[in-house]
């Protein structure tokens, strides 16, 4: 599956995208970003205030709950309020 | 609205266009548009908003021209250090078009009086430098039903999107809200500034020029714009994308537990 990085979510991560190979369990938009969390203290920065960052199952705004099941790509993308 | 002769040669270029036309430029005219931030985002949208003839523009800011804006806010310049935003965005619009009133708001965006500043325009443009303002200014727009652009920076991207939460959209369902994408705001200080992490200057400008684009089309109505959708500029790898987003009946503003209701 690949994984778009946005604006501070991207900066934090230092990656634009990635391919990831999910582990069994991970079935939601919520326990991906708890796998991704884990996996570096790059992506725990990035995902530190939970749901502040949104997400897009191919390219429409998902819930958190939302099944990411035969998704193709999944991105990330976090408020911003510059000016 | 009639224009002049000079007005109409002027607006030539615009008046020339099937989606614009005579009628278009006298929409523009009779139009109100209120700018919130006259920074980075509303430099380019202002001097834009000016160029095309809007009647009225009114610019919010309780900040002064400093040094360290001139990088991006290209509407002030080096002998307008120090003075209110606001009269420096007056004079620059004075000098674009006569035509164009501008009603200088040397004042705070707040929750208390959003309601009461944005009731008296058309349109309204977002480009404030923080998450107060934009709750309020996107939830003043939903109770007064004006069309909302929103614009934000970071430092090498932006986003851009147009909110219209007091309508249906064509399928009968309701318009999205800006807390449809974002439901309640970060936790102060966990995103930082423009003042301390820093920003890409033209990227305020192209930024603000496409908001520029949005308020004409909600003014005119050509094309298809950003309600909906979450335009998204990354100018660290030259990336436009857009992602769709839907009313979400659990948004804290137009969700079924309050029901959507747009007034005025």
């Amino acid at each position: 599956m690949k994984l778009c990085y946005f604006a501070w979510v991207r900066e934090r991560i230092g990656k634009t995208e990635e391919e990831v190979e999910l582990p069994p369990g991970v079935t939601t938009i919520g326990d991906l970003v708890g796998w991704l969390k884990g996996r570096g203290e790059e992506y725990a920065h990035a995902f530190e205030h939970g749901e502040v960052v949104r997400a897009a199952i191919d390219r429409r705004h998902a819930r958190p709950e939302a099944e990411i099941a035969g998704a193709r790509e999944i991105a990330f993308f976090p408020p911003m309020t510059g000016g | 609205m009639s224009l002049s002769p000079s007005e109409i040669e002027r607006y030539a270029r615009h008046i020339v266009l099937r989606e614009i036309g005579g009628p278009g430029q006298g929409a523009i005219k009779a139009a109100g548009v209120l700018v919130v931030g006259a920074g980075g985002l509303g430099s380019p949208l202002i001097q834009y908003l000016a160029a095309a003839g809007i009647g009225r523009i009114g610019i919010v800011d309780d900040d002064v021209v400093s040094l360290s804006n001139l990088q991006r806010q290209v509407l002030h310049g080096t002998p307008d250090i120090g003075e209110a935003k606001t009269a420096s965005a007056a004079q620059a619009v004075a000098r674009l078009n006569p035509h164009v009133l501008v009603e200088p708001l040397a004042e705070r965006l707040t929750a208390a009086n959003a309601d009461a500043i944005v009731a008296r325009y058309d349109v309204v443009a977002d480009g404030s430098d923080n998450f107060e303002t934009r709750y309020a200014v996107s939830d003043a727009c939903f109770r007064k039903a004006k069309p909302l652009v929103s614009a934000a920076l970071g430092i090498f991207d932006g986003t851009l999107t147009t909110i219209r939460a007091h309508e249906r959209a064509p399928d009968g369902s309701w318009n999205p809200s800006y807390r449809c994408l974002f439901p309640t705001p970060p936790p102060p200080g966990s995103i930082p500034a423009c003042a301390e992490a820093g920003v890409l200057g033209a990227l305020a400008g192209v930024l603000g020029s496409l908001m520029a684009i949005e308020v004409i089309r909600q003014i005119t109505g050509f094309g298809e714009g950003l309600v909906g959708r979450l335009l998204m500029v990354d100018a660290r790898s030259m990336r436009f994308e857009t992602l769709s987003y839907a009313w979400d009946d659990r948004n804290p503003l137009t969700g079924t537990a309050q029901a959507p209701s747009g007034s005025d």
